[in-house]
């Protein structure tokens, strides 16, 4: 009886701290949700129940956030720039990361941590002389200006991650492709490659997704509204003198933020199987 | 899916040679990696050495070497001084909550439950999306007038609307506000990198250490937390640089204000190297980071290397 008694509470205690933790993490991302989708008279009366709607829901902060501001040129800015750094990136990455993880003895695995390191040197570090080469080559207020920077921490990271990746597979399968006849760099391309799409596909995620993130940059290099990518738009765009349109501002971050979260929730299951599952056992 | 490679018959070209050999084609491969990273980060590196020991405005781009005047400046500017703490402060404030709270998480998620996975996803969140978006949010909600924390508090009649509290208006309430959102932001990777750990831990050990009286606090303080102290550290790492370094959450919450009260180094390297353009001194104060940085690293690096062998 009293057994019963106390896990029945260890269990409310246990679900009440799991419920805490997900209002915790959660709640602000419902308050764009909420916010979104009330009228601004709903929303600008401190009398009224902020959890719920006092008034019918409306779409016209999505309406005027289409038509009345740039917020699809800022998606659309942010679509070529992760492409374009996603391009940049697997043509570097991918031949480096396999290099480091064939190359024999230390000088390998040096290299490998020294490039690793370098994804640990901050944006707040390099703006300042990045903004000077940045103007120096015409690109100031300019979205490539980001399409050149950020492979500078995509492509550190994706060297890293693809090393591991090269490191699990078997010598065995290059090989028996070069003694089928194909070059070293012919049995990276028809075997190694094919074989690896799970670890590209990772990096092709991850490098997406930090393109996505990143602010710091964007704010340094760009003013211009319609060359913003739309974290920057989002955030810096729709206020006005000491005017905030938090309705606009809360339906736009929360459209961009749905697909990363629902990437960044893919690729941790990705991350995972494509360290630790290799093509051959 | 895929068949062996077919054995090829053209002639071997010209260039064949350098694609057998090992060594050779090892370099080329790595060179377009290597020399990116060198060209827009050992390059800018240098560059921004140079500025803070330099004479370089945007309006008189001179490179007038002046010595150590520049940093000189800096430190007996009491400004800079209350940022050079703040920095500290908002980082290892951030770090501690961040670990606690990524601990208890992390102990939540170990046990199997029914919507599991969700419950996941959802604590996820706040790791996955920009920050830029999520901080925005925040700000709404520590909105001097409709904030959704301050209603809470007086319909459930802890405070009254006279004494609502204007998070980022007043300084203690401003700094605690950046400190609990970057918490908030990190202590998702904080769950994610015990999970690993933990996992990583055979059960024989935990069930051995059960069978030898062993409790629930003993376990995990005496056997798990050593053991995962190693990828703890790592996830530490970058943590502390990224929280060091940031001035997101900072530029679009409080814009370090009210009154510099929460101005951290980012930030005030923005403001002074892009907003005034007096690149020199922004130089300067972003360098301040490198010694922190650096410390950081080698020590953590050290302690892994050492809990390895």
């Amino acid at each position: 009886m009293r057994r019963t008694f106390l896990n029945i509470a260890g269990g409310g205690a246990f679900y009440s701290a799991v419920a805490a933790f997900v209002v915790l993490t959660a709640f602000p991302f419902y308050w764009m949700l909420i916010t979104s989708l009330k009228s601004n008279p709903d929303l600008y009366n401190i009398t009224n129940i902020p959890f719920w709607f006092n008034e019918a829901p409306t779409f016209e902060h999505f309406q005027y956030l289409f038509q009345q501001t740039q917020f699809a040129r800022w998606l659309l800015n942010s679509l070529i720039i992760g492409l374009c750094v996603v391009a940049i990136t697997l043509v570097c990455a991918l031949p480096a990361g396999y290099s480091l993880a064939r190359m024999a003895g230390r000088s390998g695995e040096a290299l490998g941590i020294g490039i690793f390191l370098t994804y640990l040197v901050p944006p707040t570090l390099l703006f300042l002389p990045l903004s000077r080469i940045v103007a120096s080559l015409g690109l100031q207020n300019s979205m490539w200006s980001l399409v050149l920077v950020y492979p500078t921490f995509t492509i550190p990271f994706c060297t890293w991650l693809l090393m591991g990746f090269f490191k699990a597979m078997p010598v065995e399968i290059e090989e028996a492709a070069i003694v089928d006849g194909c070059s070293l760099f012919g049995a990276f391309v028809r075997m190694v490659l094919p074989l690896s799409l799970p670890a590209i596909l990772t990096a092709v995620i991850f490098t997406f997704t930090l393109t996505l993130q990143e602010f710091v940059y964007a704010l340094t290099f760009i003013s211009a509204s319609a060359q913003k990518p739309v974290t920057l738009g989002v955030a810096t765009d729709l206020v006005r003198g000491d005017i905030f349109f938090w309705g606009e501002i809360m339906a736009g971050a929360l459209i961009a933020s749905i697909p990363v979260a629902i990437a960044y929730n893919l690729f941790l299951d990705r991350f995972i199987s494509g360290i630790t599952g290799g093509a051959v056992k | 899916m895929v068949s062996i490679a077919e054995p090829i018959a053209k002639p071997a070209s010209r260039y064949r040679f350098i694609l057998d050999r090992r060594d050779v084609l090892g370099s080329i491969m790595v060179a377009p990696a290597i020399l990116y990273v060198l060209l827009l980060v050992g390059l800018p590196f240098l560059l921004a050495v140079y500025y803070s020991v330099s004479a370089y405005t945007i309006y008189d781009p001179s490179w007038r070497f002046v010595g150590l005047s520049n940093f000189r400046q800096i430190v007996n500017n009491p400004v800079f001084q209350e940022t050079l703490a703040n920095t500290f402060l908002f980082t290892f404030g951030s770090q501690l909550l961040g670990l606690v709270l990524g601990k208890f998480g992390a102990l939540l998620l170990m046990r199997p439950f029914p919507g599991r996975k969700i419950v996941r996803a959802l604590i996820i969140l706040p790791w996955a999306v920009p920050i830029a978006l999520a901080t925005v949010a925040w700000e709404w909600m520590f909105d001097s007038l409709y904030s959704v924390i301050n209603w809470t508090l007086i319909s459930l009649g802890i405070i009254t609307r006279s004494e609502a509290p204007n998070w980022l208006g007043n300084p203690h309430l401003a700094m605690l506000c950046v400190i609990v959102v970057n918490a908030w932001r990190f202590f998702p990777f904080a769950v994610v990198i015990f999970l690993a750990g933990i996992t990583s831990i055979p059960q024989d050990v935990i069930d051995a250490a059960t069978v030898d009286g062993a409790g629930f606090w003993r376990r995990n303080y005496q056997i798990i937390l050593p053991m995962i102290m190693p990828i703890v550290a790592v996830g530490l790492i970058f943590g502390i640089v990224f929280t060091f370094t940031d001035l997101s959450v900072v530029f679009l919450l409080t814009n370090g204000g009210p009154v510099g009260a929460t101005s951290v180094l980012g930030f005030e390297g923005f403001q002074v190297g892009i907003v005034s353009g007096d690149v020199s001194h922004g130089a300067a104060i972003s360098l301040f980071m490198l010694p922190v940085l650096f410390f950081v690293v080698i020590g953590m690096l050290r302690f892994i290397r050492r809990r390895e062998i």
